[in-house]
Formats: structure tokens, C-alpha cells, sequence
């Protein structure tokens, strides 16, 4: 059970120009810019469930993952995790957990893999029986093999994310947080990361928390999605339900020659380019029919079509509309 | 304890995977170091003493600080990547482990080609003690290895603070090196010889005298009050200081992150 009540974190950057004389200038008194990262944010994540974890770069994402890791502390409200405060029991917090960053390794660079997972195994304790099962079933399920025996600084990304996840999941922890988990992955490698995780989260039960900009993760993994926008959750929901709550609106492209036209005010502009134009309306408030009236009325109309919304253009769409 | 000393061997495994690389370092730094030696050397050719000390005990002194320096930058010497940790993130990972913090990002970091050093130092050891004229008894033998020791931690700790302030400032200081390579050097010769002042500071401030100077008299049989001979522990008090401002700096790090 993750909870998250009223957590707001704040950011001092610190204003500082280059330089030795202001480096140690600025040693002694600094100015500070203050940045919101979270504002008020609750959410709670029941045991078992998979939550895909959505917003642009700088919503403020990696910092409520860091808070759930115990590596950040809020400024205010608490986080509560399994009935641990993460940032003050750290250690003991930590054995329940596994982390894995998308961008950042936490094995060994110059070793095979499998003394990675060694040195894993020593740092959670995890003991000798348990361990082999659980390195025999995830080189099984992960399709290891022979890669284990190898240094990782020869691995491709595809291979090496599979080890990370493993590595993460050796001491059976009961909280996944993946960050970015297919970032820079190939078609295929994806596909088994994706069904990796899938598979984790029904058999074993394991609480999945999961940030990505891909959205076909967020599709393939997630029936819950949690949108954060500058340091606010936006929408908490079933995808299928935002979808909905979207794709009432239409979204219409229309190729047109001469001058683009003037929309109407209940319209929005989502794409533009010379003589094409992608705009979306709540049909509630202008019809189709009514909206290439007014297209046709108004501009030379080559082509119009109505598209259906993809959940990429879902995001992009929910970015737009609380303006992030 | 088992866990460290695999973090050990993991790290002598990663350093052997460049075995030239490795032998290179370490025969470049038991040659380095050489120089200083000769530096003494050429020094007390021209002259017979410095301050009243005999080349013989000037070469203690050096001997005793290459040791500590030696062990404390093998043990220390890698929080020095202490900036890139946080500008990488690397320090959330060592974060979201169940062990140590400072113990995580020394194991890994430990410099084995500081061995070198570590042989140099034993060396000059060889040349020093009978040069020095000491009269040995068990209690000076006592005293001789606490320097050691005491003077290991001073360094570790010297390490550790100027780590820590990276904290603040994410990014390295090299002038902060004067605290660490740069006491190495002042401390070749008794620190008496820099006159009052600096003796004071290397007093109350940073405690080097206390694990040289000092108990180098109580050797010599030129003091033998129990300050001097205990000196080398008491200088064990700047581990206070140092182990604050690195906790102080962790909860700086962990409230505002990189």
C-alpha cells in the first residue's frame, strides 16, 4: 500500500555564475530560485496494482519516484509505504523495494553479470537458497542464459535492461518502481521487457509503479494512469476512461489550399503545417456535420477526415489542455 | 562484514581487468613518491639539521605521514568521486540500498595502486628507524603505531570533509586538494618548523601535529607528558567535525536533491 498525502517538495536552485571567485562566492551566500516540483499531491496505490505514472519532462515525476525511494524527503505531507516512512526508515524501507533507473546502471561495469548479482545478493542478504531460484527463474524468464557470464560493459541496451530488471528483483521485493524501463529499447526487446512485467505483476502480485514516455507501455501495461503536470496530479483513472473523456472530443484533419482558416472559438488547434491543419471539438458543442460546414464555408477544402485518437495523441492532448 | 570485504575483492577484480593500467599506476606511484624522498635527501646533504632535527628524524616524520596518507587515501582517496556521484545520480542508487551509505561508496572506490605508495612509505620506514637515533621501548612502539593509525584516520577524515562540501557545491574544488596531497607534503618535516602560528592551526584546527610532531618528541625523549604521549588519540576529535558536515551534507543532498 502506497499513500501519498498532501506531499509538496520544494526546490532551491541555486543561482550561481561560472567561475572559481563565484564558485567560492557563492560557497558562502547564495541566491536561490524556489521551484515547486510537488504541490499537495495524494494518491494512493493499493497492494498488486500496476500504475502507469504520466507527465512531460520536469512535472515532476522522477521526484515523487525518489520520494517513494526514500532518497528525497518532502517538505511537506507524508508518504506512507507498506506503514514506513521511506526517507526515515530508509534502510529497512529499501529491502522491500527494487528500483530500476532507465538511464542509470546498477550493476557492475567491468564484471560478467552474475558477480553483479552476487554482490546484490550479499548487499540485501538474501540467502543462498532463495537466490539461486530466483536467478535460475528470471535468467529463465528473461532469457539470460549465456549473458550472465559476460561483462556488462559489453552488453547491448536490450540485454543490458534485462539484467537490471533482474538485478532489481533478486531480494523479491513487494514494490517494483521502474523509470523509464524501455527508454532507448529495440522493437523486440521491449516487447519482452513489456511482457516481463506483465507476467510479474500477475503472478507474483508485486506492486508495479511505472513512469515512461512511451505510451504504448503505458497501453500494454497499465489499466491505471496517473497524470502529473507542474507538480500537481491532474487526472487519476482507468485509460480506457480517459480515453473517453478525450475522444468525445473530435479530432478532424483538413487539407485545405490558400489562406488557413480562422477556427471557431470552441475549436483547438493541435497540428499544423502549410495546407494541413489537425484541430479537435467537443461535438457536444459544434457537430461534425457543423464543423465542415464551417470549414467548407470558409476556406477552398481539399480533404477532411476524423480521426480516430491514439493514446499518443491522448497524452499529447491532456498535455495541452492543462497546458503543460 | 562478509559483503565488504566482497566489495573488495569486486574492485580488485574490476582494477586487475586493466592489469598494465593497474602495475603502471602502482610502480608510477612507488617512483612519485620517490622524489619527495630524494627532495630530503639532496636537502640534508647541504645541511645537518632543520630545526634541530636530524635528517634521521626528519625522515620519521616523513615516513609516518606517507604511511597515514598512504592508508587514508587508499580507504579515502575515492570519495573524491564524490561530485560525479551526485551529478550522475549515482547517489540515489547507493541510496536505495539497505547498507551503509559512506561504506558504499568507499568499498568500491578503494585505489589498490596506492600500494605503491604504501611500499615507499615502508621503505623510507626501513631507512628512517635506525637513522633516527630513537631508543626504543615498548611503550614508544605503542606510541609510533598509534601515529600511524591516528594519522591514517586524520587523512581518511581530511578526505572525507572536503567530499562532503561537494555536497553544497556539486562540483570539485581542487584548492580544497591543499587539505588533503597538499598536508602531505608540509608534513615531510616536523611541523615545528613552520613557525607558531601554523603549528597552532595544525593543532586545534587540523590535528596533524597531534599524530607528528608531538609525539616525535615524546621518541626523541625530549618530552614525556602524558599529552604527548597521547596526542595521537586525541587528535581522533576531528572525526566529530567531519562525520557532522558529511551528515549535514547527506540531509542537504536528500532534501534538495541534484
Amino acid at each position: 500500500m502506497i499513500e501519498f498525502t498532501e506531499v509538496s517538495k520544494i526546490y532551491r536552485v541555486a543561482k550561481r555564475q561560472a567561475g572559481m571567485k563565484n564558485a567560492v562566492k557563492s560557497f558562502f551566500s547564495r541566491q536561490y530560485n524556489t521551484v515547486h516540483a510537488l504541490q499537495n499531491v495524494s494518491f494512493s496505490i493499493r497492494d498488486g496494482e500496476m500504475v502507469g505514472y504520466i507527465g512531460p519532462n520536469g512535472a515532476g515525476k522522477s521526484t515523487t519516484i525518489k520520494i517513494m525511494c526514500g532518497v528525497l524527503t518532502p517538505e511537506s505531507g507524508t508518504c506512507m509505504i507498506n506503514g514506513r516512512v521511506p526517507y526515515k526508515e530508509r534502510v529497512a524501507h529499501v529491502r522491500d523495494i527494487g528500483v530500476v533507473f532507465g538511464q542509470r546502471s546498477q550493476l557492475w561495469w567491468d564484471v560478467p553479470v552474475i558477480d553483479s548479482f552476487d554482490l546484490i545478493r550479499d548487499i540485501y542478504r538474501v540467502d543462498e537458497k532463495t537466490y539461486r531460484k530466483n536467478v535460475s527463474e528470471l535468467a529463465d524468464l528473461l532469457d539470460l542464459g549465456e549473458i550472465l557470464q559476460t561483462p556488462v560493459r559489453t552488453l547491448s541496451l536490450g540485454q543490458r535492461m534485462r539484467c537490471e530488471i533482474a538485478a532489481s528483483l533478486l531480494h523479491n521485493p513487494k514494490v517494483l518502481f521502474l523509470d523509464e524501463p524501455t527508454i532507448g529499447l529495440d522493437a523486440v526487446s521491449k516487447l519482452a521487457v513489456r511482457k516481463f512485467i506483465r507476467e510479474l505483476n500477475e503472478k507474483k502480485g508485486t506492486t508495479i509503479v511505472l513512469t515512461t514516455h512511451d505510451m504504448q507501455d503505458i497501453e500494454a501495461l497499465t489499466e491505471r494512469v496517473l497524470l502529473i503536470g507542474r507538480g500537481r496530479i491532474l487526472l487519476d483513472g482507468k485509460l480506457d476512461d480517459l480515453k473517453k473523456h478525450i475522444s468525445e472530443r473530435k479530432t478532424m484533419v483538413i487539407q485545405y489550399q490558400g489562406n488557413p482558416p480562422i477556427l471557431m472559438k470552441e475549436m483547438t488547434q493541435t497540428e499544423s503545417s502549410q495546407g494541413r491543419m489537425k484541430v479537435s471539438f467537443d461535438p457536444g458543442e459544434i457537430s461534425v456535420s457543423g464543423a465542415i460546414a464551417y470549414f467548407a464555408a470558409n476556406t477552398e477544402l481539399l480533404d477532411v477526415s476524423v480521426a480516430d485518437i491514439s493514446t499518443e495523441e491522448m497524452v499529447a492532448e491532456l498535455y495541452k489542455e492543462y497546458r503543460l | 562484514m562478509k559483503l565488504y570485504w566482497n566489495y573488495f575483492i569486486m574492485e580488485l577484480k574490476s582494477q586487475m581487468q586493466y592489469k598494465a593500467s593497474f602495475l603502471l599506476t602502482m610502480i608510477g606511484q612507488f617512483l612519485t613518491a620517490f622524489t619527495t624522498f630524494f627532495g630530503i635527501q639532496f636537502l640534508f646533504d647541504r645541511i645537518d639539521g632543520v630545526d634541530d632535527f636530524t635528517y634521521g628524524q626528519v625522515l620519521l616524520c616523513f615516513s609516518v605521514i606517507m604511511m597515514s596518507f598512504a592508508i587514508g587515501e587508499m580507504i579515502g582517496g575515492g570519495l573524491a568521486v564524490f561530485p560525479d556521484l551526485l551529478r550522475e545520480g549515482s547517489m540515489d542508487r547507493i541510496l536505495v540500498r539497505p547498507r551503509s551509505i559512506l561504506l558504499q561508496i568507499i568499498m568500491p572506490n578503494m585505489d589498490f595502486s596506492r600500494l605503491g605508495l604504501l611500499a615507499q612509505a615502508a621503505i623510507v620506514l626501513g631507512i628512517a628507524i635506525p637513522a633516527s637515533s630513537v631508543v626504543w621501548t615498548w611503550q614508544k612502539v605503542v606510541v609510533f603505531i598509534l601515529m600511524i593509525l591516528c594519522g591514517s584516520v586524520i587523512f581518511f577524515c581530511l578526505f572525507l570533509l572536503v567530499a562532503s562540501i561537494s555536497f553544497f557545491t556539486l562540483q570539485s574544488l581542487d584548492f580544497m586538494d591543499i587539505f588533503t596531497y597538499g598536508m602531505r607534503d608540509f608534513g615531510k618535516y616536523p611541523f615545528s618548523v613552520y613557525g607558531e602560528s601554523i603549528l597552532m592551526f595544525l593543532t586545534f584546527v587540523i590535528p596533524l601535529a597531534l599524530i607528528q610532531y608531538y609525539p616525535l618528541l615524546y621518541l626523541l625523549d625530549r618530552q614525556n607528558g602524558i599529552l604527548y604521549i597521547l596526542s595521537p588519540v586525541l587528535s581522533l576529535f576531528f572525526v566529530i567535525p567531519s562525520v557532522l558536515l558529511y551528515k549535514i551534507g547527506l540531509s542537504n543532498y536528500k532534501s534538495s536533491g541534484s
